[in-house]
């Protein structure tokens, strides 16, 4: 979970206040807040002079980018060809009926959020999941258990 | 010496000349002794996963109490992992080169009694060769590195990218120096273009007459005109501009403030993908150390040429790997594409004249300027000059990174390099260039691989990713995967992208179900062709090529769906079935406990068996199995 005491002000002021920093601004924001709020939003676009609009259209079109809040944990699958191969699309399913969410989803609770991911580039660890930014390296069902167990007890 | 103590070295530090490298150079290398063993542990994304952060840790606390005089080189000192990712962590034992792989934090002990103190190699640690089971004690000796030709690769697993001084004592810089004084701008562009080096990211656009027509555009234009790294590698299953990035970025750098030279740049770009946080880092710090060498910002080595660069993170869109695309990204806007009838050269970014160049097209740089072209030009294949860096992953024994040169068969780096498909069988197909390339079956095993016979095989070179396919992988899926990937990533700018891929993704999902007939094929070929001719940029105008290939090497497998209602390789859900070999079965109820649906029976030491109506074909009954009891067909 990140820090609540993070300044909205401070990471708004540390860029200037021109369009081509719109995208350096959510970024910041997302890392920091872990999504990006309608408050947020419409103080990058004061701060830089983009039409709100405009400020949708980008934090909608890249995947980085979340408008709703994320669970706690985050539990990323690498989706790239080599862990495709080696049974991932078993892992998200799996994934799925444990949780109880689609990719992309959020567990009613905030505990947990499901995403996938295009290629990490860590072929050698397929398949292979990044959850709270630790590497999993050649993830089984049985090895599910395991982490989620971990998380559980957090 | 300390990090601390070398920033201040580097705060009071700034190079006023070629001679003052120079200087800087000869000073390090007189500081290396080099009787002192140095071990250097493997950084890379593949190794830290599997622990080698610990197994460095345990080394410097092993060594400080045992009194020796070795040096842990801390940190990140090789990420990509010298390559060898599917052995790691790696642990290499230098002045001798002892490659130790798959080390722990409790071999360390061993490691430094047996090699540190008696200077014999730990047995166990060895790596062994498949064939012969001999154990190989030195890295150089082991056939993954053996047979490989590391140009841009020659710094990786050698030095600390974190510290400048490092890259100095090895050479970097040298072409920058000798380019800003002994050659005029003119000179850099001509030795470029004379060397054949060609774009590395995907269609391989020669990158000396790419500089050139941006020389005559700045002509036409004025300046001010930009340089850009295009690091956001977004092919799946290719990680080279991902290692190069973290483990020598200043090859990167120096290639870059080579071409701002050559093309009279005074601002510059690096765009790399958000999923790799540790090449925004080292690049990051790579240019706060060049700055403080004064080999970067103002008036660099003296020279009066004055260049900088900002590091623009990507916000995960794979189209934004596209030229235009990533232009309009680094302008703070949504990702699209733009039509080319007017190229980048011309404008490009914020409409100035702009040259983009792929990761590994830059990291060439430095090295032709400082070895010639001549000699860049002798390596490779006469169309597809110097070497290329591949990442060799999917059902292959040795995954990780090598670096050939162009025009070797693509058997040699599948079976040679990679020791082939686990247990032994050929391969049945290698998927190459990502979404945008194709796949060759084993009957092109001999097929150079180089820029042209790649895209004349159907395929192409793409940034290099080699995806190993055996038997059990289906073609169909593999179709079906790419377009969903690509469906994903369409902007929806243009027609033909946005609802052709949709489209044959369709198709696609309805021969996976056995569905369809043949006439569909003759159809998804002619979408095909109509989503080539009409898309607005490449990521639609290739993305027919994984349908194609799969459907002209492997045409029988898709009538195996259709006609028979059959997946071969046992992978489409629709066209299988789960069921136990009562001979293997040994009754240990792992699959049992494992399955999502409770839907296997029998009893403890008695053979069990699935109920296909409520299965859901999940795998994961096979998966658990020990005795490969469960069969799929």
């Amino acid at each position: 979970m990140k820090p609540a005491n993070i300044d909205l002000d401070e990471i708004i002021e540390h860029y200037p206040g021109r369009p081509d920093y719109l995208i350096f601004l959510l970024q910041d924001i997302q890392a920091a807040f872990n999504y990006i709020s309608p408050e947020a939003l419409q103080l990058v676009c004061d701060h830089t002079g983009v039409p709100l609009s405009q400020a949708y259209a980008v934090s909608t079109f890249y995947q980085s980018f979340s408008l709703e809040p994320k669970g706690e944990h985050e539990i990323k699958v690498c989706l790239g060809t080599a862990c495709h191969l080696k049974g991932a699309p078993r892992l998200v399913e799996e994934l799925e009926r444990r949780l109880g969410v689609s990719p992309g989803g959020t567990t009613d609770d905030l505990k947990y959020s499901l995403e996938t991911v295009n290629c990490l580039g860590a072929c050698a660890l397929a398949p292979v999941m990044v959850v709270d930014e630790k590497y999993q390296p050649s993830v089984t069902t049985k090895k599910l258990d395991k982490v989620l167990g971990e998380l559980q007890q957090d | 010496m300390s990090k601390a103590k070398a920033e201040a070295k580097a705060q009071d530090a700034r190079l006023a000349s070629a001679a003052d490298l120079e200087a800087l150079r000869q000073r390090l290398i007189q500081d290396q002794d080099p009787d002192r063993p140095e071990i250097i542990v493997c950084h890379g994304t593949g190794c830290l996963a599997n622990g080698s952060p610990e197994v460095a840790e345990a080394l410097k606390k092993a060594i400080k109490a045992s009194g020796l005089d070795a040096k842990v080189v801390p940190g990140i000192k090789a990420t990509g992992c010298h390559g060898f990712c599917s052995r790691g962590p790696l642990v290499v034992v230098r002045p001798q080169g002892l490659f130790y792989q798959r080390v722990q934090a409790s071999d360390v002990d061993e490691i430094v009694q047996t090699t540190l103190v008696e200077g014999q190699a730990v047995e166990r640690l060895l790596y062994k060769d498949p064939v012969s089971k001999e154990a190989i004690t030195l890295e150089q000796d082991i056939p993954f590195y053996k047979h490989q030709k590391r140009v841009v690769l020659r710094n990786i697993g050698k030095v600390d990218p974190t510290d400048i001084n490092d890259t100095i004592a090895r050479g970097g810089y040298l072409a920058l120096a000798k380019a800003l004084f002994a050659m005029t701008p003119e000179q850099v562009v001509a030795e470029v273009e004379k060397s054949g080096l060609r774009g590395r990211g995907g269609a391989g656009f020669p990158t000396g007459r790419k500089w050139k027509s941006a020389l005559a555009a700045i002509k036409k234009k004025g300046r001010p005109v930009y340089v850009v790294v295009n690091g956001d590698e977004g092919d799946p299953g290719a990680f080279m501009d991902r290692t190069i990035m973290e483990g020598d970025p200043h090859a990167v750098l120096e290639g870059l403030i080579l071409g701002a030279y050559a093309l009279g740049a005074h601002q510059g770009f690096l765009y790399v993908r958000a999923e790799y946080p540790v090449a925004i880092k080292h690049l990051t710090i790579a240019m706060e150390q060049a700055r403080a060498l004064g080999l970067l910002g103002e008036n660099i080595l003296g020279s009066g040429f004055s260049f900088d660069v900002q590091v623009n993170r990507g916000a995960g869109a794979f189209v934004c790997g596209e030229s235009t695309a990533l232009f309009t990204s680094i302008e703070g806007r949504a990702g699209e594409p733009k039509p080319k009838y007017v190229r980048s050269v011309e404008e490009g970014l914020w409409g100035r004249p702009t040259v983009l160049n792929n990761v590994e097209t830059w990291a060439n740089v430095p090295q032709i300027i400082e070895n010639g072209s001549e000699w860049f030009a002798g390596l490779g294949a006469p169309n597809s000059t110097g070497t290329k860096v591949f990442s060799l992953v999917g059902k292959v024994n040795n995954v990780g990174l090598v670096e050939v040169p162009m025009g070797i068969p693509l058997k040699e780096i599948v079976e040679t390099l990679g020791g082939g498909v686990p247990g032994g069988e050929p391969f049945k197909a290698v998927q190459t260039g990502g979404p945008s390339g194709g796949c060759l079956p084993y009957s092109l095993k001999d097929t150079p691989v180089d820029f042209d016979s790649l895209t004349k095989a159907g395929s192409m070179m793409g940034s290099g990713g080699m995806i190993v396919m055996d038997r059990r992988d289906c073609v169909v899926d593999i179709a079906r995967y790419f377009l969903r990937f690509l469906e994903e990533e369409s902007c929806g700018k243009c027609i033909p992208c946005r609802l052709g891929i949709q489209r044959m993704r369709e198709m696609c999902d309805g021969f996976s179900r056995g569905e369809g007939s043949e006439a569909d094929i003759a159809e998804l070929k002619s979408l095909a062709r109509a989503i080539q001719d009409g898309s607005l940029c490449a990521l639609g105008g290739s993305s027919p090529n994984p349908v194609l290939t799969t459907l002209q090497y492997f045409e029988d497998e898709y009538l195996a769906h259709i006609r028979d209602h059959k997946c071969p390789a046992g992978v489409c859900k629709a066209l299988i079935t789960y069921s136990i070999d009562r001979d293997k079965c040994t009754g240990c109820m792992a699959c049992a406990r494992a399955c999502p649906q409770k839907c296997i029976s029998g009893q403890k030491k008695k053979p069990h068996a699935i109920d296909a109506a409520r299965c859901i074909r999940c795998g994961i009954c096979m998966e658990s199995c020990k005795f490969q009891a469960v069969q799929v067909q």
